[in-house]
């Protein structure tokens, strides 16, 4: 062995993880095993390899990341429910330059929101709506949203969801595709080590998008898990993510831009 | 000098366009102007009035219940604001138009031929000039040519070449008062 | 020079809006305001702003969040009905303490109501609105000319105390053409820069700047509930505008705002004709209320009637400042009706007693 051992630190060995630099050292109130962690440390990867921190705008309404700003290290608003695409859209308009995503919960994006997601994507808003989809308001304590599964039990579904009575989950992504605002819309997961890597690929590609002023509106979907508000331990809200919401929320892209389809 | 004024008929007749010129017409004398449309489902094809006031003076109320000139082209308008006219007022109306002739005996009344006269002009539409032109014989608050300058601003510019039109039927409209 | 020109109020206020270097404007088409809507879309963009027409009054005003946000001058304007959608984003605007500039032009209600003009809207617009503990600055113009000026004033007023400056109109101020004269307005020297505090990227590194209205921990939401209201007892000590007519010699007081003032004002003419000493005053700035000019003109009159196109809501602030030393009487039409100066005349020889005060 040649290494020399110097104020008992090896000196050959090499930084191989390193805090992500826009992420504030700070403990985040997520419930052990909750994909948010991961997503913020995705999109902060992404905005600091691109280069960009100088003029990135986050924007995070209400829901679990809520207070994203206390972890995300970029400039942040904090939105009304359901409204962060508007929020975009006025900050994008206005100065176009400005590299803007939005972090939305599938109650805030695809219930009280729905009619300003489909009018930003509609209107091509050229920002990235990052659109973490969990299947249950896991902020108000795990009621029904319009993503939960046919017969998946919440607060608001004691018996499981009946779909006669309560509605069909609801696939807003493929809904969105079919607009031709959209620009690339993919769902992507975090439930395993591949699934970050390639959830990570879609992010940094969105954001490369606009940066390069490409046309339309960007949004990565992550089917990701609640384990409060589904009670599984962690590792089994990810193996039923596996055995069962991917079955119905398949993984990949959605919408690529038109000079990438094969 | 301050003249209230409500000019009322049916949507379509210039009725709106025709206060607008008066109003334009005294600015450009340097004068206090209002113009008040009536808004709403009247805009779309029912009946149309506005109210105009020019005044050497600055105006107060835009909302205005008694005039010195009512400006009548339609019986429903001659209906709703024959009791309108102040005393000694004046009611300027279109004949064809108006079915019944007002009764007021304290208001001078002015009969005008306008839709008549209109249709010898080849232009239908030239009914509106036609009775401005009569509203300024009998109350010459405004220049000719003032308001000649004032169709080039409520005119759009691809209708300017009809203005010399409108001169004319303003001036027949002067010559038609006192006539019947 | 700027020379005359014959405008709407609606387009009037556009126009000036566009002058004093509006960057975005984010509306919603609801009669009697959708000239103005129409206008920016016509203008807006060559003249360097944004102009969406959004999906709803709801998006129009968090459109404005987020560009204000961002350090931009933005407003959006809309009648009643569209005012009510907008209370939610509005309260989020005032505690993130966010300048704008937010028009209304008010139709008769309740419900969906009329289009004609009305000023029904008054509780809404200076008691609050939308939830919690918050006000706006709100400017009531009386013509064409003023709804230009008060556009001025009000980004100005908006930069200056971070905080969102409503300009309550109604429906015939916004339809009817009255001459008006944009005054000289330096941009550049007028504009606050507020890179300070917006969010705009973290430029050169700087410490992240957060745009919220959240503040889970009772003591940090009481500190920013604080900070509101000493921002709003200063305004209440600087901004507060009035105008009065014929006050000097007054035995009778006429309390009247926007359009109502005007047709008071004639009143006043015709009350002067039958010997009557009436006056009128006139509150521009509805908050802050002129609460101390009419308590001081209170003390001189006999009695005082308030004009409204509602069904007495400035009354209660009138009587407020009154507070009970003189007969305080109120006339008003609802609905989309507007009193008439003969009924308001009517209305000020039943109260009216020739025994001035001091």
């Amino acid at each position: 062995m040649s290494e020399k051992i110097k104020d008992n630190v090896i000196e050959s060995m090499k930084e191989v993880w390193e805090r992500t630099k826009l992420l504030h050292d700070a403990p985040n109130h997520y419930c052990p095993g909750c994909g948010h962690g991961v997503v913020h440390r995705l999109i902060m990867e992404a905005v600091e390899e691109l280069g960009v921190m100088d003029r990135t705008i986050a924007i995070a309404p209400v829901g679990c990341s809520v207070l994203a700003y206390n972890y995300l290290n970029v400039d942040t608003q904090q939105a009304a429910h359901g409204r962060a695409t508007a929020c975009a859209t006025g900050i994008k308009r206005v100065f176009p330059d400005k590299i803007v995503f939005t972090y939305q919960g599938d109650g805030d994006l695809a219930a009280i929101g729905t009619g300003e997601t489909i009018h930003a994507v509609n209107r091509g808003d050229k920002f990235l709506i990052v659109f973490i989809n969990n299947g249950i308001y896991g902020m108000t304590g795990g009621q029904m949203a319009p993503t939960t599964l046919e017969g998946a039990k919440t607060s608001t579904s004691p018996d499981g969801r009946d779909v006669d009575l309560m509605g069909h989950a609801i696939r807003i992504a493929e809904m969105l595709a079919l607009l031709p605002g959209a620009y690339y819309i993919t769902r992507q997961a975090v439930n395993s080590a591949k699934a970050v890597r390639k959830a990570k690929k879609a992010i940094k590609k969105a954001l490369q998008y606009q940066i390069d002023g490409k046309g339309g509106t960007c949004l990565v979907e992550v089917v990701s898990n609640c384990p409060s508000g589904w009670k599984m331990t962690p590792e089994e809200s990810n193996k039923y993510l596996d055995d069962e919401v991917f079955d119905f929320y398949q993984l990949g892209d959605i919408k690529v831009p038109p000079k990438e389809e094969k | 000098m301050n003249e209230e004024i409500i000019i009322a008929g049916f949507g379509g007749q210039g009725v709106l366009s025709m206060g607008m010129t008066l109003a334009y017409a005294g600015m450009v004398e340097d004068k206090e102007v209002i113009w008040m449309p009536s808004y709403g489902p009247e805009m779309r094809g029912g009946t149309a009035n506005c109210i105009v006031v020019v005044s050497d003076d600055k105006v107060s109320s835009p909302i205005i219940n008694k005039f010195d000139t009512t400006i009548i082209l339609n019986q429903p308008s001659m209906d709703k604001f024959e009791s309108a006219v102040k005393p000694g007022g004046n009611i300027v109306y279109e004949a064809n138009n108006v079915m019944n002739p007002p009764t007021r005996d304290d208001a001078k009344v002015f009969k005008i031929p306008a839709a008549e006269e209109a249709k010898k002009l080849n232009n239908p539409r030239t009914m509106n000039m036609i009775i401005l032109g009569a509203f300024l014989a009998v109350k010459p608050i405004i220049e000719i040519s003032s308001i000649l300058e004032a169709l080039k601003k409520v005119l759009p510019k691809r209708h300017h070449h009809l203005i010399p039109l409108n001169e004319k039927a303003l001036r027949l409209g002067m010559e038609l008062v006192g006539k019947d | 020079m700027n020379k005359k020109q014959l405008m709407k109020g609606n387009e009037a206020l556009a126009e000036a809006a566009i002058r004093a270097g509006l960057q975005g404007y984010f509306g919603y088409p609801i009669t009697p305001q959708s000239e103005l809507l129409e206008y920016m879309s016509r203008e807006l963009h060559k003249r360097g702003g944004a102009f969406v027409q959004a999906e709803s009054e709801i998006a129009s005003i968090n459109m404005v969040y987020g560009a204000a946000g961002a350090g931009a001058r933005v407003m959006t304007s809309t009648s009643s009905p569209g005012y009510s959608l907008m209370q939610e984003g509005i309260s989020y605007i005032a505690c993130a303490e966010l300048p704008c500039l937010l028009v209304n032009v008010v139709r008769g209600g309740p419900g969906l109501g009329t289009i004609q003009p009305s000023q029904g809207d008054y509780f809404q617009a200076v008691k609050g609105g939308g939830h919690g503990d918050y006000k706006l600055i709100v400017l009531a113009p009386n013509s064409v000319q003023e709804m230009a000026d008060f556009t001025y004033i009000g980004f100005d007023l908006a930069d200056q105390y971070r905080m969102p400056v409503l300009i309550l109109t109604d429906g015939a101020l916004g339809q009817m053409m009255e001459s008006v004269v944009f005054p000289e307005y330096d941009i550049e020297k007028n504009r606050t820069n507020h890179s300070s505090w917006a969010t705009t990227g973290r430029v050169n590194g700087r410490e992240q700047h957060v745009i919220t209205s959240l503040h889970l921990q009772s003591e940090d939401m009481e500190k920013q509930n604080q900070i509101l209201q000493k921002k709003y007892r200063k305004i209440e000590e600087n901004e507060v505008r009035f105008e009065t007519i014929q006050t000097e010699d007054a035995d009778f007081l006429l309390v009247a705002y926007g359009l109502s003032a005007r047709i008071a004002h004639k009143a006043v003419n015709l009350a002067r004709e039958e010997g009557l000493k009436v006056g009128l005053l006139r509150p521009i700035s509805l908050y802050p209320f002129p609460y101390q000019a009419i308590e001081d003109l209170s003390a001189k009159v006999s009695g005082i009637l308030t004009v409204e196109m509602s069904a007495g809501q400035m009354v209660e602030d009138v009587r407020l400042a009154v507070n009970g030393k003189v007969p305080v009487g109120f006339y008003g039409r609802m609905g989309g009706m507007i009193p008439q100066p003969d009924e308001i005349l009517e209305e000020i020889k039943k109260l009216y007693s020739p025994k001035r005060r001091q």
